[in-house]
């Protein structure tokens, strides 16, 4: 479809960043056919809009409070037909030297018309960008662990995980509400997220803040094994016994 | 570089004698000369402590006599070229202990001439080394000024900053070009003050205003996100202070307390005067997952250093970190008039 024009959402917190990204795109309308189809102020309202709207590129901000531009791009990836992304950024930080290094396309703000075009020029013969160049670029832990359901993308508050389970091909997300199913790794969310886990069994991972507490549960058998109790959800998961040590690391802290 | 520093050259300059720092560093060294002196003088640690209650005895009350006519001296001191100022200096310390020990003498008739004379050589020798000290501190210093002036311009306006105002300028050209015209004008009086050389006195109300340019830019692209709370109606507003000493701790407050969160934060600015010192507290929320403090940590310690510079040991910056909030006190002296501030020590 070579007449289609194409469709760009902005992600910037700064509304005067915003406008302005609207002025330059309007230039480069009649070079480019371009069709803006939204603004957000944030990573989470773009999720939003991108789940009834469909763009084909992503003009997003890199710094921006709760989720970076950063994030935002991995959740994007678990879109259906994820956007083509461009991040935008006012400084060159450290964190650009990165973006050089793995050929990641950014555009310095004040964005000219000139180098603007030039990157719309490009936009469809590149593809989303891989989570494993993601990976590769300087950021902090995410904020929110995202799932796909019905091909819209959820977010769920990594504060309100109560634990990591991980299920045959899937890893169950608790949280006080419900569960939802995430296709990542254990040993890479363990190694993202720190100390906010604990690994009490080969495949579960328990925020550390959600412990009430252990309990010795001696099965039929005879085998004595402990349980976690967790606040917010009624269900007690077992530890293992190579994990055992924890109890005692952090048992009493939480009983008192 | 080299070029600037050289241009700064300042002249020798006598100690500033109604600073606390430098009565301080006055007292510290005589004491100091006096303990060495017991226990270079004595060879059993029992009579150290007796021969050093003995000497400071004599020397205590002729140090303090000195010091009490220098301090009362000083603003005519000040007047007077190098020279004559150091010569005063010297004769007064010598009158002092000539005096002392005359009437130690008539009181006690224990003083000989010998002792009387030697007495004044030492008085005269400790008096000379603190002020070829002095001197050398001020030329130690000096370079350190331009170096430490040049070194605030950098560290104290974000290139992140900058450019972020220059984008948000140009979001309004098109629309609001009035409000664009104004940003800009608020932008070359920040930029006015952050290149010329910043080391005079300025009045606070001169800072406040700069803060208040200032602020309305970050309000400029981060709208009802910024709120600001002015506490200054009992702030001395003659009161000469560092130029720049609060808008980098403001730009802190906005980078760290405000650009994390989506929600609005609000910065209270306290300024007031108590008990002949200037105090000025900023409070901004504390974003505890936020990011590297760094950039604080420098600005905070540019600011230091240069309160030190210009007050010595009668300037303090303090920051804390209370639950929700992070909060930083400078506490300077109240000084007013036209006094040109150049650094002395």
């Amino acid at each position: 479809m070579p007449d289609a024009p194409l469709k760009v959402l902005i992600v910037d917190d700064e509304a005067p960043a915003r406008h302005r990204l609207r002025e330059v795109l309007d230039d480069c309308n009649s070079a480019v056919p371009l069709l803006v189809v939204g603004e957000a102020a944030s990573g989470q309202e773009a999720l939003t809009l991108l789940s009834t709207t469909l763009a084909d590129l992503v003009l997003t901000d890199i710094h921006m409070p709760d989720m970076d531009g950063i994030e935002l791009a991995r959740h994007l990836l678990k879109l259906p037909t994820p956007p083509v992304l461009i991040f935008t950024t006012a400084y060159h930080e450290h964190a650009i030297a990165a973006f050089e290094v793995h050929a990641i396309d950014y555009l310095v703000k004040p964005v000219r018309v000139q180098r603007l075009l030039a990157a719309l020029d490009k936009v469809p013969r590149l593809r989303p960008l891989s989570d494993a160049k993601l990976n590769r670029l300087p950021s902090s832990a995410r904020r929110f662990l995202s799932v796909t359901e019905r091909s819209r993308v959820v977010l769920v508050p990594i504060d309100e995980v109560v634990y990591l389970k991980a299920e045959l091909k899937y890893i169950t997300i608790r949280t006080a509400d419900r569960e939802y199913l995430l296709e990542e790794s254990l040993t890479k969310l363990e190694e993202e997220f720190g100390p906010r886990f604990v690994r009490i069994h080969r495949n579960c991972l328990v925020a550390r803040s959600a412990i009430r507490g252990f309990e010795r549960r001696v099965s039929a058998d005879g085998d004595a094994h402990w349980e976690v109790l967790l606040r917010g959800v009624p269900e007690a998961l077992a530890v293992s016994r190579r994990q055992q040590f924890i109890v005692r690391e952090i048992g009493r802290d939480a009983s008192t | 570089m080299r070029a600037i520093i050289n241009q700064n050259r300042i002249p020798l300059a006598l100690p500033e004698l109604r600073n606390l720092g430098t009565v301080l560093r006055i007292l510290l060294a005589v004491n100091a000369v006096v303990l060495i002196a017991a226990l270079v003088g004595e060879t059993r640690w029992s009579t150290v402590s007796d021969a050093w209650v003995q000497a400071t005895a004599i020397v205590e009350p002729q140090l303090l006599l000195a010091l009490l006519i220098l301090y009362a001296a000083a603003p005519w001191l000040e007047e007077l070229p190098y020279g004559v100022g150091a010569a005063t200096i010297l004769a007064v310390t010598l009158g002092v202990s000539l005096a002392f020990n005359t009437a130690m003498a008539a009181m006690f008739s224990e003083v000989t001439t010998g002792v009387l004379l030697r007495r004044l050589f030492l008085a005269l020798l400790i008096t000379a080394s603190l002020l070829y000290y002095f001197a050398l501190r001020t030329k130690a210093l000096s370079p350190a000024i331009a170096e430490a002036r040049l070194q605030a311009l950098q560290a104290r306006i974000r290139p992140h900053f900058l450019f972020n105002s220059i984008n948000a300028v140009l979001s309004l050209m098109r629309s609001e070009p009035r409000r664009a015209e104004s940003a800009l004008e608020d932008m070359a009086d920040l930029f006015r003050v952050l290149m010329r050389d910043n080391r005079q006195l300025a009045p606070l109300l001169d800072e406040v205003a700069l803060c208040r340019q200032y602020l309305d830019l970050e309000k400029l692209r981060l709208g009802d996100r910024l709120r600001i709370e002015w506490h200054i109606d009992n702030m001395p507003r003659d009161a000469l202070v560092p130029p720049l000493v609060l808008q980098p701790l403001l730009e802190n407050a906005v980078y760290h307390g405000i650009e994390p969160s989506s929600a609005p934060g609000v910065i209270a600015i306290n300024i007031f005067l108590r008990r002949g010192e200037v105090h000025a507290i900023l409070r901004n929320p504390y974003q505890s997952g936020g990011r590297h403090h760094g950039g604080n940590k420098m600005a905070l310690a540019n600011i230091r250093e240069r309160l030190a510079l210009h007050f010595d040991a009668e300037a303090s910056l303090e920051s804390k970190v209370n639950r929700e909030s992070y909060e930083v006190h400078i506490r300077m002296p109240y000084r007013t008039g036209t006094e040109s501030e150049a650094v002395r020590a």
